[in-house]
């Protein structure tokens, strides 16, 4: 039997819940509680649910343009976030390539991170589940460059079980597609460097504060979109640039891209 | 010196000795006869034997299995400890460096079986025989190297069989028939053919705790819970002494007398038997019960004093801050599983030069507050060790207009710099003029790179990439 037209917005909203509450696994607190760390750039925090980057969870992040293979803005834009987050960090290494004195200067300390020396994938995902098991880190780094359906619902699992963030830095292997497979986390970021517009390009030679394009690619319950931002400060805050804040520009939509 | 009966012969000789060329065996007239004024000692066999105990239980901090060789030889079974030390070799260099500095001369040896490490150190030239290695390794030695009685070697002697692979490569049953069955089994044993049971040695001050078994175990999950039993066991008996355990040694007695041992290291005193039973659970599929443990031996080998701490747990909280105390147990799991040298954290050194900027400190050290310099922009990764680039710049001194890298070419927008970087002619001769100017560039696209030309354009200075990304 249809319900009657007069119940049908709330039934909705108990609907979306329901299928939010579901997703996560327990769903002890319910999404609306679950803590979030707000990213202060209006237009990125209403897309995501819950006003910020959802915490206890996993979000991988993909590094776009052509260096994939180094994932050096995917770095910055991890170190960022875990720099506004107390607590210490759990660095799962790919390579011995990271350059510490960066992340320092996105806010994260060095006294906070502990690193492990993880080269395969196979070392990393279970490194990275046992850090996400301790209460006491802010968060858990991995570089990796694939993750499979199974691990990503072990780390999410693992996440939600203490609390911990847990952050998937993807590595590109050379001639690898850049197509990310099915996961099951949180969010899907894609970052990259892009050019700093509105500045006449023969008059000014010197560097500014770098830009990236971060695309929110995949979100669950939230909406996909894309933006330009400055690249974080050294207390790890993105910011609108300051040519594009007087603007009300609606941030440019994205397709979204068919996942599952 | 020693009295033999009536006899009375040189037990060991010195370094200064063996040069006036006196060696172990000769008699002490005929030395007296050689070397006018030498200075005797008896011998004190009690004393050696002691000596060398003490040195076996010192040698436990490399591995849990160590057992003697009278009167002058030692055993230490590494299987399952060398990644503690970094490996085989960084072990071996590190026992070496130890023994001599406090003043031990000590032939050292590695191989698959005790034999014929025991060979090689006495008869050969020492070192690591890689696995398998053993029959090769052994083949030019001679008899006496297979811990032969000085009348099998004789009789071997006699008829010309001087070398271990003359041995190897003769009928079994005519050795067997002409000389007995204690050259085949010495042989067996070295090769790994026969199984050779080393009797562990144990401090009598450690804490340790057995179980034994009615019915011979081997399930691995029957292991798991020996394991948890253990240390609950334990627990207690350091709680008692006020102790913390720094190294556990978990030794699996099996039925044929070949003993398994695991061995954990903690980063701090630790006395929670849930945490020890985990690290020890991590280590346990490298055991092979074989046909079955017999018996099971839990020693905390290496152990710091550990006061009650648990009621002072909010307190640490609030000193330590964003350290949680809780962090030794993630670090001790993650030391277990991939080596002590693979988690650390990075330290600031001050150091122009990018390669030298950060030092590692253990995961676990106190907060040192320090940070890099804020005012130099650093790349996200650094290029180890730097790749040549084609570049090209208008001017001297001035950034370049492009650089290829890797067969791509990169159009340069807007760039920075320079930084000059001075080689640090303190650490290295060869850094005296060394002069490195750093460019951070971005190209159209809003990519950064670091550059720099290893010499003024004047004096030919090429280009290499450093890094990427830029925060």
């Amino acid at each position: 039997m249809p319900p009657p037209r007069s119940s049908a917005a709330p039934t909705l909203a108990e609907l979306r819940r329901l299928t939010e509450s579901a997703g996560g696994a327990a769903g002890a607190a319910g999404p609306d509680a679950a803590p979030t760390l707000p990213f202060g750039v209006a237009g990125l925090d209403a897309a995501l649910p819950g006003g910020g980057l959802a915490l206890g969870a996993l979000h991988q992040i993909h590094e776009g343009g052509p260096r994939g293979r180094y994932a050096a803005t995917a770095v910055l834009f991890a170190g960022g976030i875990l720099a506004r987050l107390d607590g210490p960090v759990l660095w799962c290494l790919h390579s011995r390539d990271l350059f510490a004195p960066a992340l320092a200067r996105v806010g994260l300390h060095p006294d906070r991170v502990v690193y492990c020396e993880t080269w395969r994938d196979a070392e990393v995902l279970p490194a990275m589940e046992e850090g996400l098991r301790h209460r006491g880190l802010a968060g858990v780094v991995g570089e990796l460059t694939r993750m499979a359906l199974t691990p990503s619902r072990r780390l999410q699992l693992a996440a939600e079980g203490s609390g911990v963030t847990a952050l998937v830095v993807h590595r590109l292997c050379a001639g690898e597609a850049a197509e990310p497979e099915p996961s099951a986390a949180r969010t899907r970021w894609r970052v990259a460097p892009a050019p700093p517009e509105g500045i006449d390009r023969r008059m000014d030679r010197r560097l500014g504060r770098p830009r990236w394009r971060l695309e929110l690619q995949r979100c669950r319950g939230g909406a996909p979109g894309g933006w330009i931002v400055e690249a974080c400060d050294a207390q790890g805050r993105l910011a609108i640039p300051a040519v594009l804040a007087d603007r009300p520009a609606a941030p440019e939509r994205v397709l979204r891209r068919a996942v599952r | 010196m020693a009295q033999d009966g009536a006899r009375r012969g040189l037990a060991g000789v010195d370094a200064a000795a063996r040069r006036l060329g006196l060696s172990p065996g000769m008699s002490a007239a005929h030395a007296q006869a050689l070397v006018p004024g030498l200075h005797l000692v008896p011998a004190d066999p009690e004393a050696e034997a002691q000596a060398l105990a003490r040195l076996g239980l010192w040698c436990q901090r490399y591995a849990p299995i160590v057992a003697l060789d009278p009167p002058d030889g030692l055993v230490i079974d590494i299987t399952g400890a060398a990644h503690l030390h970094g490996g085989e070799a960084p072990l071996l260099a590190d026992l070496a460096a130890r023994l001599e500095r406090s003043g031990i001369t000590a032939r050292l040896a590695l191989a698959d079986t005790p034999g014929c490490a025991w060979g090689l150190a006495r008869f050969g030239a020492g070192g690591i025989v890689p696995p398998g290695g053993a029959a090769d390794a052994l083949a030019a030695l001679p008899v006496a190297g297979l811990r032969l009685g000085s009348e099998a070697v004789r009789a071997l002697q006699d008829v010309g069989l001087t070398r271990i692979g003359q041995l190897a490569d003769k009928p079994r049953a005519a050795l067997r028939l002409r000389f007995g069955p204690e050259i085949l089994f010495r042989l067996d044993r070295a090769l790994g053919r026969e199984p050779e049971p080393l009797t562990a040695l144990a401090a009598p001050e450690t804490p340790r705790v057995a179980l034994r078994f009615a019915e011979p175990v081997g399930a691995r999950e029957s292991l798991e819970g020996v394991v948890a039993d253990l240390c609950a066991r334990l627990v207690p008996e350091l709680e008692r002494r006020g102790l913390g355990a720094r190294r556990l040694d978990l030794v699996f007695a099996r039925v044929d007398r070949l003993d398994q041992a695991i061995r954990i290291g903690t980063a701090r005193p630790s006395r929670d038997a849930r945490h020890l039973a985990r690290l020890l659970a991590e280590r346990l599929p490298l055991v092979d019960p074989g046909f079955g443990i017999e018996e099971a031996v839990l020693a905390a080998s290496r152990v710091e004093p550990l006061a009650e701490r648990q009621i002072s747990h909010g307190a640490t909280h609030l000193v330590a801050g964003p350290q949680a105390p809780d962090l030794a147990a993630l670090v001790d799991t993650l030391l277990v599983r991939l080596g002590a040298a693979r988690v650390y954290r990075l330290a600031p050194v001050e150091s122009d030069l990018p390669e030298r900027a950060v030092r590692r400190v253990p995961a676990l050290a106190a907060p040192l507050g320090a940070v890099w310099p804020a005012d130099l922009p650093r790349p996200a990764r650094l290029l180890a060790p730097p790749e040549p680039v084609m570049a090209m710049a208008e001017i001297p001194d001035a950034p370049p207009l492009f650089f290829v890298w890797r067969n791509t070419r990169h159009q340069i927008a807007r760039a920075d710099g320079p930084e000059r970087v001075l080689g640090e002619w303190w650490v290295a001769d060869a850094e005296a003029d060394l002069a490195r100017d750093y460019y951070r560039v971005e190209t159209e696209a809003g990519e950064r790179f670091w550059l720099f030309r290893d010499a003024p354009m004047a004096a030919n200075g090429r280009w290499w990439l450093h890094g990427l990304g830029e925060a």
